[in-house]
């Protein structure tokens, strides 16, 4: 019977909720790690038992995990994420230069062909790779290079590149996503790369509609797809329609369209998600009220999905990995809080309960689909 | 014989929950205690020191016979009592945060 596996990066540790297909009953196994941040976990989908993990503290720096049975047993891999010659310099929140200094790993994103690469996404904003399971990793240094990095500045939390999307139609096209510079897209596997900013319009920097310097939150595509996007930028809910050439806002009747996650039903390419966050200083949902937003159009449509969420005194935030899709016939969808609950909807988001509660603040949810 | 001892997150990480004994070749000094320590376990590589700059992290501290060694020059010798045994290395997760 197919089954699900969902994996849940907190801020104290990580934890591994497996169901069956019928996904009334949920196992939970962890803390892995505790203690430490777990930025991301994510697997591989040639080989699910092959999971990859970002471990960080500010205390010892980073360490990258690999489970290669499903997360029954870890063993750290490689650490070593040194910059491409000379790092040079991005922009500081006050606008002086600043050197690149690696931080923290914010997103993995193992290959769709082959469980021994995987990317990843890190802070100070760059993308590397490895090709032989974590152990060595290499930077994707054309994303740095391409001219505008000097000008990219950190948002709030760091300059970070946490979206990382392989086209399923053709790898060698790339999109990360990075705060607070914007989208890239590489079309030659990483080598060269180009803003895809047109469209976009940030009125927390000097010009709104510069080619870089927007804050974007997450970006999701589906499948059958690929050259539509969508964003859910620091304000405002975007589309493409064009691999991201191109933008146009769809935020339409949502009641903030400030918000972090979104992400993409796994049958209908058109049926959309985001979770409304009241605004870029009060990050909680409006009203108290803890309301998924879906859209059955592609956007500009919007209807509140709140059976079985809380409906007063919710201040909870629902960061930007924190949302995931599985592909069952029906399609699951799952989202994790700061208060420590993840939410799942075993009918396409028309209702909800809490999978787990109380566990530490949630960076990250990631879904397995298992056969 | 060097004792040292890890903060606990290391001590996990390594699967070693009791003090790590080094032999120290030749003169022994910060730098040489930890390049060792990260010979024995590699995955240390990066916890405690910067890979690059090989500098300690900014939340690490060393203590030994009840001095803070944190600041000291890398490359001087480690104490006597530290590198007979007789005194373990602490290696020490810095109080912070609230």
């Amino acid at each position: 019977m197919a089954g699900v596996r969902v994996l849940v990066g907190t801020r104290k540790g990580a934890f591994i909720l497996t169901a069956d297909g019928t996904r009334t009953s949920w196992d939970v196994k962890g803390p892995f790690f505790a203690g430490w941040e777990m930025y991301h976990l994510k697997g591989s989908p040639v080989d699910p038992q092959r999971i990859y993990a970002s471990q960080t503290s500010g205390w010892f720096g980073q360490v990258i995990q690999r489970s290669d049975d499903g997360g029954e047993t870890w063993a750290p891999v490689g650490n070593g994420f040194t910059y491409d010659g000379v790092p040079g310099t991005h922009q500081w929140y006050d606008g002086t230069p600043h050197p690149w200094e690696f931080a923290r790993v914010w997103h993995l994103e193992p290959s769709l062909d082959d469980p021994d690469t995987v990317l990843a996404g890190v802070e100070d904003a760059a993308l590397f790779r490895s090709s032989d399971g974590g152990a060595t990793w290499s930077e994707l240094s054309g994303l740095r290079g391409h001219g505008s990095g000097p000008f990219w500045q950190p948002g709030a939390g760091g300059m970070c590149l946490h979206t990382i999307i392989v086209s399923p139609r053709d790898p060698r096209r790339i999109f990360v996503a990075i705060s607070a510079a914007g989208a890239f897209r590489s079309d030659d596997a990483g080598v060269t790369w180009r803003p895809i900013n047109r469209g976009l319009r940030s009125q927390g920097i000097p010009d709104e509609d510069a080619e870089v310097g927007h804050c974007v939150h997450r970006i999701a595509l589906h499948p059958s797809n690929p050259d539509v996007l969508y964003m859910q930028k620091h304000w405002d809910v975007m589309r493409s329609n064009d691999a991201g050439d191109s933008w146009f806002e769809v935020s339409g009747n949502l009641p903030s369209d400030f918000g972090f996650v979104i992400d993409v039903h796994a049958h209908e390419p058109e049926t959309v998600y985001v979770l409304p966050i009241t605004s870029d200083s009060v990050h909680y949902p409006p009203e108290g009220k803890l309301r998924v937003y879906r859209s059955r159009s592609g956007g500009n449509d919007w209807e509140p999905l709140t059976k079985g969420l809380p409906q007063s005194h919710c201040y909870v935030d629902v960061l930007r990995d924190a949302m995931a899709v599985d592909s069952l016939d029906e399609c699951g969808v799952y989202f994790g809080t700061t208060g420590g609950q993840v939410y799942a909807s075993r009918d396409g988001g028309d209702s909800w309960e809490a999978i787990v509660r109380d566990l530490p603040a949630v960076l990250s949810v990631e879904v397995q689909t298992l056969a | 014989m060097i004792r040292v001892v890890l903060p606990a997150h290391l001590k996990t990480l390594i699967q070693h929950h009791h003090e790590v004994t080094l032999d120290v070749a030749g003169r022994a000094s910060q730098s040489a205690l930890l390049d060792e320590l990260e010979r024995r376990y590699p995955v240390l590589r990066g916890t405690i020191r910067d890979p690059l700059t090989r500098r300690r992290r900014p939340f690490i501290r060393f203590f030994a016979c009840e001095e803070d060694l944190s600041h000291e020059d890398v490359d001087q010798p480690l104490p006597e009592a530290v590198v007979n045994g007789e005194e373990p290395f602490f290696i020490v997760g810095a109080m912070a945060g609230g």
